[in-house]
């Protein structure tokens, strides 16, 4: 009996697993086209939820996250292109609800920074292997 | 060849230095990039006189705080008391009631007292989203050309009150 119970309420915890798995926004005022939703997911696969902030927009079940879809559904309805609707979430949210941070003069270090790491790597390599090889060049010249 | 041996030492305190700053750093913390930026316009209705709107527009040539906060929201009521407390300095606090039932939040300004001189009704919590809001309790400093010159982020603090806002409000108002 509590095994066929147990096996009941997997059941159910399963199906209902998948079923908020894919985005949520089931109480959202979903627009009548498919290219604005299709052009909503896209962009907020992208884009942070303030609130919960290691999810996505899309994924996000905050009250402000579903405002926000709202928000960049009106956007787009009305013509805005997608670097349009980016641009009005960073002039309120800042560079943080992007993803993928720009390139400006503050993340300059974030972007250029491992290939300064790996410069200072590899002249300090190459000053070792010079020194060792001059280093052994003077043993083998010992008597 | 002493270099050798204090270049490691200087790296690693650097190092050290910057990790325990992030220890203080509070990550959920969003800067602002409306700072220094004009505050953006809005026109809503009075909470409690629905006939009468606000707008940032009739506070030109004030400096004047904006609270944004809801029925709610637990982080406001932790706040409210501070609020009141802050009528004694005689700061104009304006509120900005995001997302709020109207019976709600009057019910609440009548059981914990009211620290606003007007409160502007944002129902719907598009004001909210002009000025980047992301929780409730977030408070702005505007200054008399309307230019937001701080943003305190989650409920103000007996320190902030004292160490960031009181200082600005002075130096604003001279």
């Amino acid at each position: 009996m509590i095994m066929m119970r147990n096996i009941v309420i997997g059941l159910v915890l399963f199906i209902s697993a998948f079923s908020f798995t894919a985005t949520s926004f089931a109480q959202d005022r979903v627009s009548e086209s498919p290219a604005v939703e299709a052009r909503l997911k896209k962009l907020s696969i992208e884009l942070r939820c303030l609130v919960c902030q290691n999810s996505t927009l899309a994924d996000s079940d905050a009250p402000l996250a579903q405002d926000l879809r709202n928000e960049i559904r009106k956007l787009i309805e009305t013509g805005n292109s997608d670097e349009e609707v980016v641009a009005y979430l960073v002039a309120r949210y800042g560079d943080f609800v992007t993803f993928r941070p720009p390139v400006n003069t503050s993340t300059a270090l974030l972007w250029f920074g491992p290939f300064l790491m790996l410069i200072i790597g590899l002249i300090t390599l190459v000053v070792v292997l010079k020194k060792r090889a001059k280093l052994l060049g003077a043993e083998e010249t010992l008597p | 060849m002493k270099l050798k041996f204090i270049l490691p030492l200087v790296l690693f305190f650097v190092l050290v230095a910057f990790l325990g700053k992030g220890l203080f750093l509070d990550p959920r913390e969003v800067p602002s990039p409306l700072i220094g930026k004009p505050a953006p316009a809005f026109e809503a209705p009075v909470l409690g006189d629905p006939s009468k709107t606000f707008s940032p527009a009739d506070m030109k040539g004030k400096v004047w705080l904006l609270n944004t906060w809801a029925s709610w929201c637990v982080a406001c009521r932790e706040e409210h008391p501070l609020l009141i407390e802050m009528l004694a300095h005689d700061i104009p606090l304006y509120g900005l009631g995001y997302k709020d039932v109207e019976k709600d939040a009057l019910d609440l300004l009548d059981k914990m007292g009211n620290p606003y001189i007007i409160t502007a009704n944002d129902a719907d919590g598009t004001i909210g989203i002009d000025y980047g809001v992301y929780g409730v309790p977030e408070t702005y400093i505007i200054d008399k050309a309307g230019i937001i010159r701080y943003k305190q982020i989650g409920p103000i603090t007996p320190e902030s009150l004292r160490d960031k806002i009181l200082p600005l409000l002075k130096a604003l108002n001279a």
